[in-house]
């Protein structure tokens, strides 16, 4: 083996296969691209207030408690799909009011129970907040995650 | 040491080891944590303890890179660094860039990624003092003698600053911001710094065996070949449920397959290399880590990440303790160990003395690496008991995290002890070094 691959050859199966490999993952992500912005998430339905909600989240670095679509820091409860969990899909009052009720409580400052700071965020941010939970909920997953435990 | 440039290496390791222990002490704040969920949870939220962790691991990893570069190239080269000026500048940048992070997370101001969460601004001297750096070192070795080492070298870093480039672009559409955000995050760690890691070991392979460079060089083009052609499609196990076409779920588990034999190759390489030469290099330190060094990364990025990276599995699996578990073995095994490996080597000459404090040092490998270990088997043990509880049981994820208490405090410990073996590490190559091992040799 050692005798029979050069250092030539070596370099030359580097950098050729290289280029190979970044072409065909370039070709994939360009059809991933198209795949995410026209079939699997619901770009009529992001709306100015999907994307100020998705600047609230990252202003306040939720991810790193929360995990959303299972990335994060995996302290804190999976966000990806609390819309689901609160019952949104067939309240989503209900599930606007419960969320909005679960933030404005916290700290609950129960001993031994892990505590989530007070953002204060205003009714706008709360409500922008959770249109970006509702419309994350939508993104196919293929599935994911199995339950709504998250 | 042939060159004098060389020594800008020394400023470098001393800021990315104490942002070592920025990082190891916010990780034991945050494993206090989640022993003790109230502690501080009003004046130092787990959110911020969390980011400086995380943040601290990669400026001080890549302070790292940038010293052994300074340290290597001129030796490879076979000149001094085109402009020393330009590397203090580029230092003093990216450690007042890392500090002003830090400061901003404890005032509360950051971005949102993870990871990259750093202020914009911050994110722009970042980006100046990549550029410095890329300038320097490219023209060092344009400038000098090309061997495959500084190649692979710039070639990573190069990479990795390009790819950098995707933390500015953050759509709103959050499936393509989670698309483009792996870019930088997984093809850095999975990819481009694999090159980075594999010429850093290539060049103390060199030197500490003695063994003929061209044939190190041809397994060094083997093993990037290997990461490269692995670890970018690898980048698939990520695509499985964030809005990606179900494609990935097969291209994503094959690839995971092949990313562990780059890993794989690197023990065998290593190994090789020193039981073919024979020599006893009297830097034992220093072989100790170059050897730990890919056994840890072909555990915990290797064996640990094929663990859950099949998507029937990662199903399951995605997003728990698991995940946690992979992650500090295998930044650990691959980088950390790379960046001590090479400090330990250096330092000695940097300082002009021969090797010293070597027991202490070697020591210091055995404490981190045995708390390492125990902590990604908590850490294990932890996500496996979640993952059955959560994803087949389908329990709330409150109600279990308080089933995981042992283990949390178990990694606490661990936690505590990788503390104690980084002090010792800290002070077995910045400390005093005894009289007698004073020496203007150079090895």
């Amino acid at each position: 083996m050692s005798e029979r691959l050069t250092k030539s050859a070596a370099r030359n199966i580097f950098y050729g296969g290289t280029v190979f490999f970044v072409i065909l993952f370039i070709a994939l992500s360009v059809h991933t691209h198209l795949h995410i912005v026209n079939t699997s998430t619901d770009e009529s339905t992001l709306t100015e207030s999907v994307a100020r909600g998705k600047h609230v989240w990252e202003r306040n670095s939720c991810i790193n408690c929360h995990s959303l679509l299972g990335e994060g820091a995996y302290f804190a409860p999976e966000l990806g799909n609390v819309w689901v969990r609160y019952g949104g899909r067939d309240h989503p009052e209900g599930a606007r009011m419960g969320l909005k009720a679960w933030m404005r409580a916290q700290p609950t400052g129960v001993p031994g129970r892990r505590q989530m700071p007070q953002f204060n965020l205003s009714e706008q941010e709360l409500d922008d907040l959770i249109d970006f939970f509702e419309w994350t909920s939508r993104i196919d997953t293929q599935g994911w995650p199995p339950n709504t435990a998250g | 040491m042939k060159y004098s440039t060389q020594k800008l290496a020394y400023p470098y390791f001393i800021a990315a080891l104490l942002l070592f222990m920025v990082q190891v002490l916010a990780g034991v704040l945050a494993g206090s944590v989640y022993a003790m969920p109230n502690f501080m949870s009003e004046s130092l939220p787990f959110h911020i303890i969390r980011m400086i962790h995380t943040n601290a691991l990669l400026v001080w990893l890549l302070l790292g890179y940038f010293g052994a570069a300074y340290f290597l190239i001129p030796e490879e080269s076979e000149r001094d660094i085109h402009s020393p000026r330009v590397a203090w500048l580029q230092l003093c940048i990216f450690v007042f860039a890392a500090l002003a992070a830090v400061v901003s997370y404890l005032a509360g101001v950051h971005e949102g990624r993870e990871f990259l969460e750093q202020p914009l601004w911050i994110k722009v001297l970042l980006v100046i003092a990549f550029l410095l750096f890329l300038y320097n070192a490219s023209m060092t070795v344009l400038k000098g003698r090309k061997t495959v080492v500084t190649t692979i070298l710039l070639l990573g870093m190069w990479g990795a600053a390009l790819l950098f480039l995707f933390a500015f672009y953050n759509p709103s559409n959050l499936a393509l911001d989670k698309m483009y955000w792996w870019y930088v995050v997984h093809i850095w760690v999975e990819g481009v710094w694999e090159l980075i890691m594999a010429s850093m070991l290539a060049f103390l392979l060199i030197k500490m065996t003695g063994v003929d460079r061209e044939v190190i060089e041809k397994w060094l083009y083997v093993i990037v070949g290997l990461a490269l052609f692995s670890g970018l499609l690898g980048t698939g196990h990520h695509y499985y449920w964030i809005g990606t076409p179900g494609y990935w779920q097969w291209i994503g588990s094959l690839f995971s397959i092949l990313e562990v034999l780059p890993f794989f190759a690197m023990v065998l390489w290593c190994f090789h290399m020193v039981y073919r030469s024979g020599r006893n290099h009297p830097n034992k330190a220093a072989m100790l880590w170059s050897l730990g060094c890919p056994v840890m990364a072909f555990f915990g990025a290797g064996i640990w990440g094929l663990l859950h990276s099949f998507s029937p599995v990662n199903f399951y699996s995605h997003g728990t303790q698991i995940t946690a578990a992979h992650g500090h073995m295998a930044f650990y095994g691959a980088y950390v160990m790379l960046n001590l490996a090479f400090f330990t080597y250096a330092l000695p000459q940097l300082r002009s003395v021969q090797p010293y404090n070597q027991i202490l040092n070697m020591w210091s490998f055995w404490v981190m690496t045995a708390a390492m270990a125990f902590m990604t088997f908590t850490l294990t043990f932890a996500g496996v008991l979640q993952t059955h509880l959560q994803r087949v049981v389908g329990m709330g994820f409150m109600e279990i995290q308080q089933q995981l208490d042992l283990f949390y405090w178990m990694r606490l410990l661990a936690g505590a002890v990788f503390l104690v073996g980084a002090l010792m590490y800290l002070y077995a190559t910045l400390g005093p070094t005894s009289k007698q091992v004073s020496s203007s040799l150079n090895m």
